[in-house]
């Protein structure tokens, strides 16, 4: 599945929620699915750390293809933070530099992805961004 | 006086009417800023619709009419906290800005090697960094008096501390974070038994009453307008005349200069001498209008009201189970910080304001104080005197619904 067919897809599982109350009710239960990430990972370089919320993220590349782990001390952030690992991780490097991040927008979360939140979300996806563009020297 | 009802109060701000996210608005978060009552929206309407010209220049009447309108205010401000002179009231940009304003100016032409600063575990960032930096360039010592575990400053270490080394005392009147209610009249007598000066930030309490600064008999008192109802972009820096007279000015440019050749400037008197530059004139005149609005209110009762709610919110939280109160000092403001067991601040808080409630979460710009107490942050409903018993209400259900989808 590309990148973009993972966004639509999500999208399409939001469309079911009648209220705002579902939909965090979903977000939460993301968050506390997500495998946690290793104690081991969750050291201070790979901390991104944000005013409100702190978030651990790390990549792993195989057969050509990003893998995250991420994890954050808050509840409603990991479970973005699960959507969009869902969305970005077993793509090549390439794919996820040149992907745009849609569909945060049209399941209504965007609040969370402004710079104001400072939840460490849009310092994530810049990261995410950043260690595609390390690895695509690698490939 | 009118007896102070919180209902009619309410009427006076046309935001508290407004709904947020479907939900009538629930503002706890008056510790970062309050909301305006329509007399000072109407002030800034009226400057620009019918006295707008630069102040301290023109002999044209608009200008004329700016200048005395803002001059009227600093006044109104000097009564307000009961300062001597009028010139002893600096309007700065807010309290970071005096704070600054006086590390820099002060700092620079009284600290030397070894000299000692003295701040508390409760500060700001504001009170901290802006020592921290004059510190390190001046090669003086910066002491931190500690916090105890009910969130009030522990004296005894205080007077440990004190010596002839000591210069400067930075501390907070009441604390953002905590509500703490310091004792500053106290902390000063004692420093200036050193011959040290005292700088006290009032940012949080002029909103619950105003400061005397001549009964505290504070050196330097700063404060922001916005936080007592006022317009944002306008502080105010109070410092006794001498003391200001002594130390050069901060920053160069307009306003603040009698004469300038390329050879030589000399200096403006006080207070266009700390004024350099073009201020913030809309929000200095509104000023007038927020000081004639809170003097008259009825604050015996106001304060009667903000500790019934402090007392109420206190007793419902408790009930919640795995709430703790961060900051219990015995003398508090009405200002209340917590966090629940296993519930981060800012799921608590997306999820409240999803209910129309605004609470702050996070740090509170007081890092150091976090540590101290072993936490990350805080989430922290801090009322005015417009808040009500039945917003107490609403949070606590609120919250009980959001715990009850975290955990």
């Amino acid at each position: 599945m590309t990148i973009n067919e993972r966004q639509d897809e999500v999208i399409e599982e939001f469309e079911m929620f009648e209220d705002w109350m579902d939909k965090y009710e979903y977000l939460i239960s993301l968050g506390k699915e997500l495998p946690l990430t290793e104690e081991a990972k969750k050291i201070e370089e790979n901390i991104i750390k944000g005013c409100q919320s702190r978030v651990w993220l790390a990549a792993d590349m195989n057969d050509s293809k990003i893998q995250f782990t991420a994890d954050s001390d808050a509840i409603i952030t990991k479970g973005i933070i699960s959507l969009m690992i869902r969305v970005l991780t077993d793509s090549s490097p390439k794919e996820i530099m040149e992907s745009e991040l849609y569909f945060i927008d049209k399941v209504g979360l965007k609040e969370h992805l402004s710079p104001t939140r400072s939840n460490g979300l849009v310092s994530m996806v810049k990261q995410m961004k950043m260690y595609a563009i390390a690895y695509s020297s690698k490939v | 006086m009118k007896k102070f009802n919180v209902n009619d109060i309410r009427k006076d701000f046309p935001i508290l009417s407004r709904e947020v996210n479907g939900k009538p608005l629930v503002y706890l978060d008056n510790g970062a800023t309050s909301q305006k009552p329509q007399v000072v929206i109407d002030a800034i309407n009226s400057y620009y619709s019918h006295d707008n010209a630069n102040i301290h220049r023109g002999v044209h009447t608009l200008s004329q009419v700016a200048t005395t309108a803002y001059e009227e205010a600093r006044k109104k401000i000097q009564h307000w906290i009961n300062a001597e002179l009028s010139e002893e009231v600096l309007f700065t940009k807010g309290t970071t800005d005096g704070v600054n304003i006086i590390s820099n100016a002060w700092g620079r032409f009284h600290l030397q090697k070894g000299d000692e600063v003295i701040i508390t575990e409760m500060e700001h960032h504001s009170n901290i960094v802006p020592w921290q930096m004059i510190c390190d360039e001046r090669q003086a010592k910066l002491k931190v008096i500690p916090v105890n575990d009910a969130g009030e400053l522990q004296m005894k270490e205080y007077k440990k501390m004190l010596s002839e080394k000591t210069k400067m005392v930075a501390l907070v009147h009441i604390s953002n974070t905590l509500g703490t209610i310091n004792p500053v009249k106290e902390i000063i007598k004692l420093a200036h038994e050193v011959g040290a000066k005292v700088l006290v930030d009032g940012a949080q309490q002029v909103a619950h009453a105003a400061p005397n600064v001549r009964d505290l008999d504070a050196d330097f008192y700063v404060f922001g307008l916005h936080k007592m109802f006022g317009p944002t972009g306008v502080g105010v820096l109070y410092g006794k005349k001498e003391l200001l007279d002594e130390i050069p000015p901060y920053q160069g440019g307009g306003d603040m200069i009698k004469t300038v050749t390329f050879e030589k400037t000399t200096y403006n008197e006080l207070p266009h001498k700390f004024e350099a530059g073009t201020p913030n004139i809309s929000a200095g005149i509104a000023t007038a209008a927020a000081v004639d609005y809170i003097t008259s209110l009825n604050w015996d009762e106001i304060h009667v009201h903000e500790q019934e709610l402090l007392n109420y919110a206190t007793a419902e939280l408790k009930k919640i189970k795995g709430l703790k109160i961060i900051g219990e000092a015995r003398e508090k403001a009405s200002v209340i910080s917590f966090i629940v067991e296993g519930v981060h601040a800012y799921d608590l808080g997306v999820i409240v304001d999803k209910m129309g409630i605004a609470v702050r979460t996070g740090h509170h710009c007081t890092q150091p104080l976090m540590n101290r107490f072993g936490i990350q942050g805080t989430i922290r409903a801090s009322f005015a005197f417009y808040n009500t018993k039945e917003e107490v209400d609403v949070l606590i259900a609120a919250l009980n619904r959001a715990i009850k989808m975290l955990v």
